[in-house]
């Protein structure tokens, strides 16, 4: 790399990487520039029940969704559980189904007037509160504990623990001492994203009407004529976000390197009489994170009432939902570009810090995002207030860290020497980069555009706070129906974004990727 | 590989252009017109979708909470997109009166001044009364009470609920606050919520929460239940109950409009203005949604009391706005904001 091209390139990083910190500064600038009864407003016995709730939340969905994804990545991979081929895609497929329709269809489920008091079966205020929510964020969370694990597991080098047991231990202390300790890298990530994604869910402590932080941040939004309190109250969260993060670069830290062991087939733990209990405690996690919200979802809309809504407003809500997905898959990528070319050629700490900026949105909850930019653009950029723009800018920094592991892994796999070569050839810059560059990163840029594409058809609190008037998407149609109670009106959005996110999370997961090695990009949380 | 950049090449250039496409329409030819509705699309949206039909305006519409929309308005400033506020009820309304442009006295007068600004800058298009909505399968018409203060007794602990973020719900509290006093009404609230109340979004969820058998009453505006009775069918077990005359929890609101100072199509908002008051609309708001129509002329929905006979608390409309922003307050306070 030339120092010609070099200038604009940091240049271009530069700038992505400060809009990325824009909305946390603006916050930052406008929380500290709050007055007195704001703050007093935020610093009262409620507020701390409101942290000590969410503070339960995230660490017993964290705790839950690590102990089955762990055991899901285990029963598949390890042993002989029948099926298993099978139960372990279906196992990794909640990921479609966003977490407020899972909550949803909790709710439409057996929830007071839903199916099963339809059905006469009875239903209940308890899927309302702590229970309900925390139920429907370990159903949605627990794939990317699953996924890390099951990956970590298959890459395991068996020998270890063939020779703790041929050393006399039992099967149990094999893995407790000599497994779990390589195992736990993985498991730590898989449950650091599980805590950042209950932390910032807006979606699902919402319809469950449990009051956690993001809620109460939306609440005080939309209940209060002074706004600070809300701007106030979001940086409590980003409080607890950064203590997550925290966490995570101690566990980072400690994680032993991982040996590189050799990949062989090893012979499956025999579960004996476990067998069909196992498989059919696999099932029914995966019958109720999956099978249970289609179906109910499926039943509501056959059922047909006088709420299903128009067609013409579907069709037209899922136009925006994959416009505004398109174009912050787009954008993403076009941003994530400098920063990761930079990072991929020109490692350094400077542009490691630049990296880390931008991954530092990443750990904002979306009404964080949103409610910033509520601010700074009707107060600084009123041509753009309330614009398509502002929102997919949101989307672009919310998601930007999704497109940077995808373009930095593909960046990573380019070796300069091709590039020089092309040069040498007499071809121009463009030239150079149409032939060669871009044809090896495009299949790494496409993977980080499909996972932001994803995010942005799930996102729902940047979206509700940011729309443009009449800009209704699949989720706020989700929204907009449930604040009606109205399951039939809610299922058919519902079901719509599962249909139409599914074939792009098998493009992701199921297309076999011929390079394994290197960065894979992680599945990211992203919550509704 | 090409194909690849290719599409996302195309992935960045068809929407892009697209949404240059979807906001070139917004040209001067065309009659538009923005209204922030804290009325539910799915009270309205029909009206106002007719307003578009007969009108030929292209109207947009953001639905919000009321109380949400004026302080979102108040925040907006002279920047505000808003034409036409929609509001719920009156103290919204007033909440924002300095932002609004008085309307002509031949629009006004259509209505009795009680169900207006005094200065005319909003102006009640329909009304409506507070009621107790109540499950008919699980409670006796004679054991409810006549006040909204019997409700603090333990034994409606668990089974009320209402919705706070509600723009009536709101007003009511003002106008206890404005009847009764501000250190009453605390401890009402206060008392209230040890009763251990479910807390709705809205009027419409409080009613289906009645229906499906989560809560026993709610407090909410009397219409909502004639129109999911129309929607669910005769028996949908919810009936309301009208509390005693001067109770607070008695308060006869409106649902009104306002034109917004700075608002670039004025002469549309008055068209829709014109419009709610013409019978059409009266006429609406009588058969649709079951409100009282204002305008002389227009039949009130049967089987309602008239509009006349509910004598709510010594509350004028107009001094609802004021106390909004405290009351709002007060909520949050007592912990029944968020």
């Amino acid at each position: 790399m030339t120092a010609l091209r070099r200038a604009p390139l940091v240049a271009a990083a530069v700038a992505v990487a400060a809009l990325a910190c824009l909305p946390l500064v603006y916050l930052v600038v406008r929380g500290a520039g709050a007055g007195s009864e704001a703050w007093s407003l935020v610093l009262r016995d409620r507020t701390l029940a409101l942290v000590a709730r969410t503070v339960g939340l995230v660490a017993v969905v964290t705790t839950a969704a690590t102990a089955v994804g762990v055991a899901l990545a285990w029963l598949v991979v390890r042993t002989d559980l029948p099926g298993r081929r099978v139960l372990g895609v279906l196992a990794a497929l909640p990921l479609v189904v966003p977490s407020y329709v899972i909550a949803l269809a909790f709710i439409a489920a057996v929830g007071p007037g839903g199916a099963s008091a339809e059905l006469g079966l009875g239903g209940g205020r308890w899927v309302y509160g702590f229970d309900g929510a925390a139920a429907a964020l370990v159903l949605a969370t627990y794939p990317y504990v699953f996924l890390l694990t099951a990956a970590a597991l298959r890459r395991l080098d068996p020998s270890l623990e063939e020779a703790a047991r041929s050393l006399g231990r039992s099967r149990w202390a094999a893995f407790r001492q000599v497994t779990l300790p390589v195992l736990r890298p993985s498991i730590g990530a898989g449950a650091i994203l599980v805590a950042l994604y209950t932390l910032s869910d807006f979606g699902v402590v919402s319809l469950m009407r449990f009051d956690a932080l993001t809620r109460a941040v939306y609440r005080q939004y939309q209940s209060l004529f002074d706004r600070e309190p809300a701007a106030v109250l979001g940086l409590v969260l980003v409080a607890l976000t950064a203590l997550v993060l925290l966490v995570e670069a101690r566990l980072a830290r400690r994680g032993t390197a991982r040996r590189p062991g050799r990949e062989r087939p090893v012979a499956p733990v025999a579960l004996g009489s476990w067998r069909w209990p196992a498989a059919g405690f696999v099932g029914a996690v995966v019958g109720v994170a999956l099978v249970l919200p289609v179906a109910v979802l499926a039943w509501w809309v056959q059922r047909g009432r006088s709420d299903l809504p128009a067609l013409g407003d579907v069709a037209s809500s899922a136009g925006h939902s994959l416009l505004a997905a398109a174009l912050a898959a787009g954008f993403a990528v076009l941003a994530a570009l400098p920063i990761a070319a930079l990072v991929a050629r020109r490692p350094s700490a400077s542009t490691r810090l630049l990296e880390r900026c931008a991954f530092a949105s990443n750990a904002l909850p979306g009404i964080v995002i949103a409610l910033a930019l509520v601010f700074f653009s009707s107060r600084l950029l009123t041509p753009l207030y309330q614009s398509l723009a502002v929102l997919i800018f949101a989307y672009v920094v919310r998601f930007l860290p999704q497109a940077l592991s995808g373009t930095q892994a593909a960046l990573l796999r380019v070796d300069p020497q091709l590039e020089q070569a092309a040069r040498g050839l007499g071809a121009g810059l463009l030239r150079t980069f149409a032939r060669v560059t871009a044809p090896l990163v495009a299949p790494g840029l496409l993977a980080g555009a499909t996972l932001v594409f994803l995010s942005t058809m799930k996102e729902l609190p940047a979206t509700l706070l940011l729309r443009p008037i009449g800009f209704d998407t699949l989720a706020t149609d989700v929204w907009d129906a449930t604040a009606v109670s109205s399951y039939a009106a809610a299922a058919v959005p519902a079901l719509l974004l599962i249909v139409l996110s599914a074939p792009v999370v098998w493009l992701l997961q199921v297309r076999p990727r011929a390079d394994r090695e290197g960065r894979e990009p992680s599945p990211a949380p992203s919550s509704g | 590989m090409k194909r690849l950049l290719l599409c996302l090449a195309l992935l960045l250039a068809a929407p892009t252009a697209l949404a240059a496409c979807g906001s070139g329409d917004d040209g001067d030819d065309s009659r538009t017109l923005t209204v922030y509705s804290g009325r539910a699309e799915k009270l309205v949206g029909p009206l106002l979708a007719d307003f578009e039909r007969r009108s030929g305006i292209d109207v947009k519409v953001r639905y919000a909470n009321s109380a949400e929309l004026a302080a979102t308005i108040g925040e907006e400033g002279d920047r505000t997109p808003a034409d036409v506020f929609f509001s719920q009820d009156a103290g919204a309304l007033g909440a924002i009166e300095p932002q609004l442009a008085p309307l002509p006295a031949a629009t006004l007068e259509q209505v009795d001044e009680r169900y207006r600004d005094p200065q005319g800058r909003w102006m009640g298009v329909s009304g409506r009364a507070r009621v107790i909505a109540y499950s008919t399968k699980r409670v006796k018409k004679a054991d409810l009470p006549d006040s909204i203060f019997a409700f603090t007794d333990p034994r409606w602990k668990g089974r009320i609920g209402f919705p706070p973020p509600n723009a009536s719900f709101q007003s009511f509290v003002s106008a206890m606050r404005l009847s009764v006093g501000d250190d009453r009404t605390r401890q009402w609230l206060q008392d209230i919520k040890k009763n251990e109340p479910v807390l709705l979004e809205n009027n419409i969820q409080t009613e289906e929460a009645i229906a499906n058998g989560e809560i026993d009453a709610g407090f909410v505006n009397h219409y909502y239940v004639y129109e999911l009775q129309a929607e669910h069918g005769d028996d949908f077990p919810v009936a309301n109950h009208f509390l005693a005359d001067g109770d607070p929890g008695s308060l006869v609101n409106v649902a009104g409009t306002g034109i917004l100072k700075t608002a670039k199509h004025a002469d549309e908002a008055q068209e829709l203005v014109d419009f709610l008051l013409s019978p059409t609309g009266q006429q609406y708001f009588a058969t649709k949604t079951f409100e009282y129509p204002l305008v002389a002329g227009v039949a009130a929905p049967k089987g309602l009391p008239a509009i006349e006979s509910l004598h709510g608390p010594e509350v004028s409309l107009g001094a609802l706005g004021g106390k909004l922003e405290s009351t709002l307050k007060l909520l949050d306070d007592v912990g029944l904001g968020t």
